[in-house]
């Protein structure tokens, strides 16, 4: 389905802010800024934004350790994300989570997750509130290679089918499940064909293009929507960074990464299709481009400026105090 | 004697142990890393390089990497123990523990009870614990508590280098599963390291320094902040007994109530949330068995009980330190009825 001019825009907008949000994550992370540990989503951002297009605030989501791109994707405030990546008291969790639980519950973001495969049950939940209370709501797991293989995710794409839950399963294959090849960690070597073999509708496109995850999962969503169940998507894509900053990725090729940049870059891939085919003009899209360094920078030094938490947050939210 | 950090002395345990006995094998996620990569094997060696170069001698029949699938592997590490393997098997953080809770609990803990006792179950669980480096609330725990209170297991909580190896060795030479517990923030630590393999056996406390005053029992890196403390307060005239139970499943039950029959005083230090914790368990047994000798009230410096927050200055103020354990010490040093 053609996406109009505003809906293009959007689209490169999201994939651009994820983009520059990470490579800005990635610089402050080095400099020691940003403590703990961050996963980037980078190279993968037609995923997230492809999906996501066709949600709304009340629709949710589940992400992975690799949580940013989702977040973005979803809605959820880039300043706030920052301030959360740097710990800070106005951060989206109150510098309590930080990059592996980031979430914002009013965009509909049920948090990135550090157990591989925590998600994919949380978005049967999601979809059973949906379908159960009659929202019109979906839910969407996204899930790594990696995650694709845990039990937890084998137990509710089943129960989807089961209860016929408006519930759509993204497996994000790029390639890697932390330091190990998909290609060793996936016994059937087809994500896609695994969930099929649930009972749903499971299709594989090429992440690297943004208009195919976009057209596969307009159809998956139509069909939650409309009561006809769960579905499935793998996304084959790639990671430009480690599995997380610092790794020395000992395990890639030799200039593997520069050879992903150059031939799997989703937004380049992005840029050229809309260009080639009279959609945007390239002045378009560079000013897209500095709207959002400008937007991340902004970002960044409001994070940089905010105060931590005060340590009486310690021991807020908690259920009982001793 | 060389000096050897946590990291070295496990992978000799590790190393010792594979060469001695060829039904020991290591299995979990990344435990040589690159399995189907152009980078190739060998490319992790565990998320912080115990098993790294493992691959090399042992071979991947023996350095099993697995997919991203706690449930198997514990499961598949219980079943290969009860049927004639001696696995290690990773957990690379100890919080995934929360995924494969069952093949823990239900299965390898019961084979032998279960069974009527024709079970054997030699089987070792490595995996990481313990808070400081911002990795927030699904990697930063230490529920050696939680493994503790579950009759069948076993479980080891080294403070250095030296107990690391002779411990992992005991482990992986028991016939029962065993958690043996890694403090993320401990690997480097140096200690004396015999390049021989040795055992210490489970069930035996480490007395760390002796004093007359007060009892404190640590366990892992609290073990590095209270004689942080202790030192502090010899300076001021508190002689602290400091016990590193090493293990808490079997507890050395006597080394601590024959110490606390000597100072009247106690004070535990657990990393861990307080509620049906180590402190609480070991409070709860000089309480029972030492309550003529005691002086004062037992004192425990735990974490609070909530999740480990990600900011750094909250962490900071989770995790007990030297001055909270030295707080704890005057306070109870100093009490009178």
């Amino acid at each position: 389905m053609q996406l109009s001019h505003e809906a293009l825009i959007k689209a490169y907008r999201d994939m651009a802010t994820i983009r520059r949000f990470e490579e800005r994550v990635q610089e402050e992370f080095s400099k020691g800024g940003i403590p703990g540990f961050v996963h980037l989503y980078a190279g993968q951002e037609a995923s997230a934004v492809g999906v996501c297009s066709h949600l709304g605030p009340r629709d949710h989501i589940a992400s992975t350790h690799r949580g940013h791109g989702h977040s973005i994707a979803k809605g959820c405030d880039v300043t706030g994300m920052m301030m959360e990546l740097f710990a800070k008291q106005d951060g989206l969790c109150g510098g309590k989570g930080g990059s592996m639980h980031i979430a914002d519950l009013d965009q509909g973001m049920l948090g990135a997750n550090g157990i591989v495969g925590g998600g994919p049950p949380l978005v049967v939940g999601a979809a059973l509130t949906a379908k159960t209370l009659n929202t019109g709501n979906v839910a969407v797991s996204f899930t790594g290679d990696g995650g694709s293989n845990q039990g937890t995710t084998f137990e509710a794409m089943n129960m989807a089918v089961v209860l016929q839950l408006p519930a759509i399963f993204v497996f994000e294959n790029n390639g890697y499940g932390e330091y190990t090849g998909a290609s060793y960690a996936v016994g059937s070597h087809d994500i896609a064909g695994r969930a099929a073999g649930f009972g749903m509708p499971a299709v594989k496109v090429n992440g690297d293009d943004f208009f195919q995850v976009n057209e596969a999962a307009r159809e998956a969503v139509e069909r939650a929507r409309g009561g006809g169940g769960p579905s499935a998507i793998e996304v084959n894509t790639c990671r430009f960074y480690g599995h997380h900053s610092g790794d020395a990725q000992l395990y890639r090729g030799k200039d593997e990464v520069k050879r992903l940049r150059d031939e799997r870059d989703c937004l380049k891939h992005f840029r050229r299709r809309v260009t080639e085919a009279g959609l945007l003009e390239t002045h378009e899209l560079d000013a897209v481009d500095d709207e959002v360094a400008g937007l991340i920078e902004q970002a960044v030094a409001a994070a940089r400026a905010a105060a931590p938490p005060d340590a009486s947050a310690l021991l807020t939210d908690v259920y009982v105090s001793y | 004697m060389p000096v050897k950090t946590i990291r070295q002395a496990l992978q000799e345990a590790l190393v010792h142990e594979m060469r001695r006995d060829p039904r020991v094998v290591v299995i979990g996620e990344d435990v040589s890393g690159g399995a189907g990569t152009e980078g190739g094997r060998d490319a992790a060696g565990g998320v912080l390089g115990v098993t790294k170069g493992l691959i090399k001698e042992f071979g991947e029949s023996r350095v099993i990497d697995t997919p991203i699938t706690e449930s198997a592997i514990m499961g598949a590490a219980a079943g290969a123990a009860v049927t004639g393997l001696r696995p290690v098997a990773e957990l690379m953080f100890s919080d995934f523990l929360g995924v494969c809770f069952d093949q823990i609990f239900n299965q390898a803990a019961k084979f032998r009870y279960m069974f009527g006792g024709k079970a054997r179950t030699p089987l070792v669980i490595r995996t990481m614990i313990g808070a400081g480096r911002s990795a927030a609330a699904q990697h930063s725990q230490s529920p050696y508590h939680i493994f503790t209170s579950v009759p069948g297991l076993k479980v080891v909580v080294p403070s250095n280098a030296y107990d690391a190896k002779g411990l992992l060795i005991q482990a992986i030479r028991d016939d029962d599963p065993v958690v043996f517990c890694e403090h993320k923030l401990m690997y480097d630590l140096r200690t004396e390291v015999p390049d021989e393999a040795y055992t210490i056996p489970f069930g035996e406390a480490n007395v760390v320094r002796d004093g007359d005053d007060v009892t404190v029992v640590a366990l892992a890196r609290m073990v590095h902040y209270t004689m942080e403390a202790a030192e502090k307060l010899a300076n001021e005239g508190i002689e602290c007994e400091v016990i590193d139970p090493r293990t808490t499943s079997p507890l050395d039950e006597d080394t601590i109530l024959d110490s606390v029959e000597r100072t009247g005083r106690l004070v535990v230090v657990d990393e861990a949330t307080p509620r049906c914790s180590m402190a609480t368990d070991i409070a709860a047994l000089v309480a029972d068995k030492a309550f003529a000798a005691l002086k004062a009230p037992i004192r425990r410096v735990t974490a609070p009980h909530t999740p480990v927050p990600f900011a750094p200055s909250l962490e900071k103020l989770y995790i007990p330190d030297p001055e909270r354990i030295a707080a704890a010490v005057r306070e109870v040093h100093g009490y009178a009825r």
